[in-house]
């Protein structure tokens, strides 16, 4: 299991691997929402935590298409599933390796690009606590919606509609925490709701992504 | 016939446990029957030689028995976790070296080192070299070397040999001589002679008739 962490985080810091990519645009798009809002940094900080969420959950999506297609096109994929690894193994840690190379760079970088927006003072250690126990679902949601259409060509696209719709929740709960924390608000309900998100779809998707891919890989 | 060695009759009972036994096995792709009514017998130590004209269900076959897709009806009994199976695409990283290409398969695989594999097939002097600037000969021995490294009694390949010079076919029989010595076993779909000796499976005989799989099943492939 570490060998396969270990040679997907290669993957993703070697040419062509991606890493940085989802960086990139979320820097891109929290630069670009103040020039088309307006300088107005009164409303700019009262959407910053939703407009970081959703840029933050837009970068993830960027990544997901090459999860598991790149490992189904080499033959990767067959070797794997005759290997003595669980296949539900395998799709929890390359989960895992998603998350590490996008969800925690996001994570980490999340309070640098607050200040483009104007984020109120309290909103930080909120926008980084709710990005932590959110990017996680994003990762296992996001590899069950590219185990699903592993075996399409550019299914790239149909990746993101099937996934989108499946983020709501995460996206809802997040927001929310990051917007309380940002107004000083009470933070622990929407947090909860969050991490139960995470940690449900943690527990149950990997079985999920298994099945489907087992199926496609026929 | 003359590969009786390979063909005991499925109801023998005396079953070893290290063969791998295929029983009236019926297989389909893409919801069609492609063939039915097969069985062998592969013991340790030996090689069966598939063939068959293209599109008579060998790679379908191969990838029923390494546990991709199920079969229609019929067993396949020694089969679980003892594969390694080798198909078209070798599994190879371009950005990686060879090196951690194989390391990474030997540790996923749990087998022991990977230099008696680079030596194998002469991929000691390229052992540095990222996998993508390999010839294709040299990815497929390459993607052959990963067999070694799985420490698995069975090899199941579907066509090995594709870009392979004549120097890289003569490795190759090395290595599956060296791997029956061991006790291992191999089943090859192959149109070339690899000079072993070994059985001859010919599929076409089990050709099956392109009626469409039984009527619940297909059913249920549609939504599978």
């Amino acid at each position: 299991m570490i060998a396969l962490l270990l040679r997907d985080l290669r993957l993703a810091v070697r040419a062509g691997g991606g890493f940085g990519l989802g960086l990139a645009f979320f820097l891109i798009v929290t630069v670009l929402v103040p020039f088309a809002v307006g300088p107005q940094s009164a409303l700019l900080s009262s959407i910053a935590p939703g407009v970081l969420w959703l840029g933050a959950l837009l970068a993830c999506l960027l990544s997901l298409d090459r999860l598991l297609a790149l490992d189904w096109e080499d033959g990767s994929l067959d070797l794997l599933a005759t290997a003595p690894l669980p296949l539900e193994a395998a799709v929890t840690i390359k989960a895992l390796a998603h998350w590490i190379t996008t969800g925690l760079p996001l994570v980490l970088v999340a309070p640098v690009l607050g200040v483009l927006l104007n984020l109120p003072g309290p909103g930080y250690l909120w926008l980084v606590v709710s990005l932590a126990a959110g990017t996680p679902a994003l990762s296992v949601i996001g590899t069950f919606g590219a185990a699903l259409t592993v075996g399409l060509k550019r299914g790239g696209l149909l990746l993101s509609l099937l996934v989108l719709p499946l983020y709501v929740p995460t996206l809802i709960f997040g927001a929310e925490v990051a917007r309380r924390g940002a107004l000083g608000m009470e933070t622990l309900t929407p947090l909860l709701m969050l991490a139960g998100i995470s940690a449900g779809a943690l527990a149950l998707l990997p079985f999920a992504s298994a099945a489907v891919l087992r199926v496609n890989l026929r | 016939m003359a590969e009786c060695a390979f063909f005991r009759a499925a109801q023998s009972g005396m079953r070893v446990v290290m063969d791998l036994t295929v029983s009236d096995l019926t297989i389909a792709r893409g919801g069609v029957p492609v063939l039915a009514g097969l069985s062998f017998v592969l013991e340790p130590g030996h090689a069966l030689i598939l063939r068959g004209p293209n599109g008579i269900g060998k790679t379908t076959l191969l990838r029923t028995i390494a546990g991709l897709q199920p079969p229609v009806s019929g067993q396949i009994t020694g089969a679980q976790d003892r594969i390694a199976y080798a198909a078209h695409a070798d599994g190879i990283k371009p950005t990686l070296s060879v090196v951690e290409n194989l390391r990474f398969w030997a540790r996923v695989f749990g087998a022991g080192g990977i230099q008696p594999a680079l030596e194998a097939f002469d991929l000691t002097t390229l052992s540095e070299r990222a996998a993508g600037s390999l010839s294709a000969g040299q990815k497929r021995r390459l993607g052959l070397a990963r067999l070694l490294v799985t420490g698995r009694p069975i090899w199941v390949l579907d066509e090995p040999t594709v870009s392979l010079d004549t120097r890289a076919v003569a490795m190759f029989a090395d290595a599956v001589r060296a791997h029956l010595a061991w006790g291992g076993s191999a089943l090859i779909a192959t149109h070339i002679d690899l000079g072993l000796e070994a059985g001859v499976l010919d599929v076409t005989p089990f050709k099956a008739s392109l009626a469409p799989a039984a009527g619940a099943n297909a059913f249920d492939e549609a939504f599978l």
